[in-house]
């Protein structure tokens, strides 16, 4: 038999820092350990803070889900307060959110995960010299399109939300910003112009027929667009096997409207549908260089172990809903929701086809909601109720950033913050094993990976590192 | 991340255009892992030259002086050592962000990974590099600040450079390029006319200005946030919510909630830049008594109320 430990890092492509150990037994590897290198203690600097501050210190966690924790703070407080959003206030913060969400999924797609399939390595395949023109890394034509329909996108946050990153737009209240009924044309002559790159590029064809997919088998038929190129990858690679998901699923909600979400709340388990069992999330730091034990996240702390000591080897807690560890991201979310497309993708074992094919699918179906959400915007409306910050109070804020499930966990004591805990999306995905020795979706999900000859940063692994699109930075906060 | 939002022409295509070649990208770059720590050693072997070395991010010390709070992965090492390492063989070093400037956030409250900018300590010369470090062009680290920083700080800057245009004197006192640290975010603000007259918003969502209760320091805050747009057409005072100031060292501690004036016996604390106490109290209180009803009442509504008076040509 024929052993190899290897450390993959710089990880490139991927939003922050991430350090890959693995061991490989006979070209395949049999552990994954993984590791979040970098601790700032977002926090513990909360703490004694007036808990508006939140607003603004927590979105600087991340330059890329910056809205996400945005989203998070105001709910919390909001929650703190006992203050909702005014109906046209939370419309218009979902559609804020979405588009931060459908920015940060074609920034995966065409910046950080697709520039794998254009290496030499994949030469000779069919569809090569296509991805080699759309997708080098920061040359494709592809790749420059892509930042551009982005960046246009992104004048609907110039408008309504000052500015991206880290705006402090998205209030307990709604949204600080009153919109025109000019300015409604604005949003919508923006999400057309969105939709024709969508059609045109990633697509290729009408988003519709994509959404209308069913099944596994009908998505690797489809060859239209830079989408089309992907799956002909995924076909011709066997994508479908790679990395695959354990079957547990987590999603928080997407744009809640009204008590509705435009992607529903809840857990994917057994093939079924089910209620989170919210109270029973625990924070296990037994692998982490953490200090305490596993507790619900009203009640933790972050006290970093400052001697760094094994067992423990990340700065990453591990999260576990009833004791086992889940899944979340566009995956999650289109399963949860029952997207037919997506439920066939995780009966066919969730890998790596399955969490960039539901992103896809999530693009498409946001770029759609969104447009319901401008159509709805009533300009002669209120956008932001007021109301008083309490002395003692407890709040919770659990939203869906890009990669899945954000939550914040705040308690008001005296009129400042007296704890700040946050559970991010990559918190749940990459977290290390827990005191069970279960190891973290990621680092379950690289078993089995294929090391060929010669590899030593294996090019599965970097596919089933990146199909998750972690955030690194949101991870330890 | 902002940077992906730079537009006519967009990032790629600027940075092609100026003949400025990315050697190494974290998040865009394709090489990983050992293909990285091989352009490391050449670099440090000086078979690559190092021109333009950027940094992102407050530099973590802790715990205890380590650094191993921020360690870049793979090659056994901190970010302190790498930026400590690498910095003397580059051209020029640029902090891109208030953080790798200053400390930034990352330095908020107690300062929990002991981090640091990179040639400052908040508003303090002297940070993970010493304050006589100068680039191999004999500059300092510049400092394209800002939380976010604009696309158009960094790129330009980044331009400047490369044309070898870019000079000692063109950065202010905290090393921060004058090309938007001379301007004041107040200046082109949207609410200018309500700032004239000091007709205040008393809660956000309100049109007023927010220096007064809502805590804006655009009037102390260095960027041309209000002359040029960010995304396409926005700036936080535009977007109804007050400017923090993050161009600033040191702006993460305000010492106040961030959207709240503080006061002392009811009166603002905190003049606009280069403005005498005396006169901004008199020019004050006289604009406030001056100031029109229309002004007035939109001021505290969160959409036009009433639209300035028509005048008709004389005949």
């Amino acid at each position: 038999m024929n052993s190899a430990k290897l450390v993959v890092g710089p990880f490139n492509r991927v939003e922050g820092d991430l350090e890959v150990h693995l061991e490989v037994k006979d070209g395949v590897v049999s552990s994954a350990r993984v590791n979040a290198p970098q601790y700032r203690g977002f926090e513990r600097m909360l703490e004694g803070r007036d808990p508006r501050d939140a607003l603004t210190i927590t979105p600087r966690i991340c330059g890329i889900c910056s809205i996400s924790q945005s989203a998070a703070a105001a709910r919390a407080l909001g929650h703190a307060m006992g203050l909702r959003p005014t109906p046209q206030g939370e419309g218009m913060a979902a559609l804020i959110h979405a588009v931060e969400n459908v920015c940060d999924h074609l920034t995966h797609f065409y910046l950080f995960f697709m520039p794998d399939f254009a290496r030499p390595a994949y030469h000779g395949h069919d569809w090569h010299d296509a991805v080699l023109q759309r997708f080098t890394a920061m040359e494709g034509s592809g790749a420059r399109a892509a930042v551009e329909a982005r960046a246009s996108l992104m004048h609907i946050l110039g408008l309504m939300a000052g500015k991206w990153p880290h705006t402090l737009a998205i209030q307990p209240g709604g949204v600080t910003r009153t919109p025109a009924a000019a300015e409604r044309m604005r949003i919508l002559a923006s999400l057309r112009s969105f939709r024709r790159f969508l059609e045109r590029d990633l697509f290729g064809a009408p988003l519709e027929m994509f959404i209308a997919l069913q099944t596994q088998d009908s998505l690797l038929d489809w060859h239209s667009g830079d989408a089309g190129l992907f799956l002909r990858a995924a076909a011709s690679l066997d994508l479908a096997q790679m990395g695959l998901g354990a079957g547990r699923y987590l999603s928080f909600g997407a744009y809640p409207i009204e008590a509705r979400f435009g992607f529903a709340r809840g857990m994917w388990q057994d093939g079924t549908r089910h209620d989170i069992a919210l109270g029973a999330i625990r924070e296990d730091v037994s692998h982490a260089w953490m200090l305490g034990t596993a507790v619900h996240p009203a009640h933790g702390l972050t006290e970093p172990d400052e001697e760094m000591r094994a067992p423990g080897y990340s700065w990453c807690k591990a999260p576990r809903l009833s004791g086992l560890p889940v899944e979340c991201g566009a995956l999650a979310r289109q399963v949860i929701d029952g997207h037919p497309l997506a439920r066939d993708l995780v009966a066919k074992g969730g890998g790596v086809l399955a969490r960039v094919g539901a992103r896809l699918l999530e693009v498409a179906r946001t770029q759609i909601l969104m447009e319901e959400l401008a159509q709805a915007i009533d300009p002669t409306a209120l956008f932001m109720s007021q109301g008083d910050l309490p002395a003692q109070a407890e709040g919770v804020g659990l939203v869906e950033a890009a990669r899945g499930a954000l939550g914040h966990w705040l308690r008001i004591d005296e009129g400042q913050i007296a704890s700040y805990q946050i559970i991010a999306p990559t918190t749940w995905n990459f977290s290390p094993r827990d005191a069970a020795g279960v190891p973290g979706p990621l680092e379950a999900a690289l078993v089995g990976a294929t090391v060929m000859p010669g590899e030593d940063t294996p090019l599965s692994v970097q596919h089933i590192v990146r199909s998750f699109d972690p955030c690194m930075v949101c991870t330890v906060h | 991340m902002s940077l992906l939002c730079a537009e006519n022409p967009n990032v790629f295509d600027t940075l092609e255009d100026a003949g400025i070649r990315v050697l190494w990208h974290p998040a865009l770059s394709v090489e990983t892992g050992t293909e990285v720590r091989a352009l490391l050693d050449r670099i440090m072997q000086g078979e690559v030259a190092l021109d333009l070395l950027c940094i992102e991010g407050a530099i973590a010390r802790g715990p205890r002086g380590t650094g191993r709070y921020q360690m870049l992965t793979g090659t056994g090492r901190s970010m302190m050592h790498w930026v400590q390492t690498l910095a003397p063989s580059a051209r020029h070093v640029i902090a891109v962000g208030s953080c790798a400037a200053f400390g930034g956030v990352t330095t908020a409250g107690d300062n929990p990974s002991d981090a640091v900018g990179i040639q400052y300590e908040g508003s303090h010369i002297g940070g993970l590099l010493a304050p006589d470090f100068r680039d191999r062009a004999d500059l300092p680290v510049i400092n394209v600040a800002g939380c976010p920083t604009h696309p158009g700080w960094v790129l330009e800057t980044l331009m400047l450079l490369k044309a070898g245009a870019f000079h000692a004197q063109d950065l202010d006192g905290y090393a921060r390029p004058r090309f938007f640290a001379d301007h004041l975010v107040h200046h082109g603000c949207p609410k200018n006319e309500f700032y004239e007259y000091k007709a205040s918003a008393r809660d956000l969502s309100e049109m007023g200005c927010m220096m007064e209760h809502l805590g804006c320091i655009g009037t102390q805050a260095v960027g041309d946030c209000n002359i040029r747009p960010w995304n396409g057409s926005g700036s936080c005072t535009s977007g109804g919510y007050p400017c923090i100031n993050c161009t600033a060292p040191e702006f993460e501690n305000p010492r106040h909630a961030f959207s709240q004036t503080p006061k002392i016996a009811g009166i603002p604390v905190g003049l606009p830049t280069d403005m005498p106490k005396a006169w901004f109290m008199a020019l004050a209180s006289l604009s406030k008594a001056a100031t029109p009803e229309r002004i007035a009442r939109n001021a505290i509504s969160d959409r036009v109320e009433i639209p300035p008076t028509l005048r008709k040509p004389r005949p």
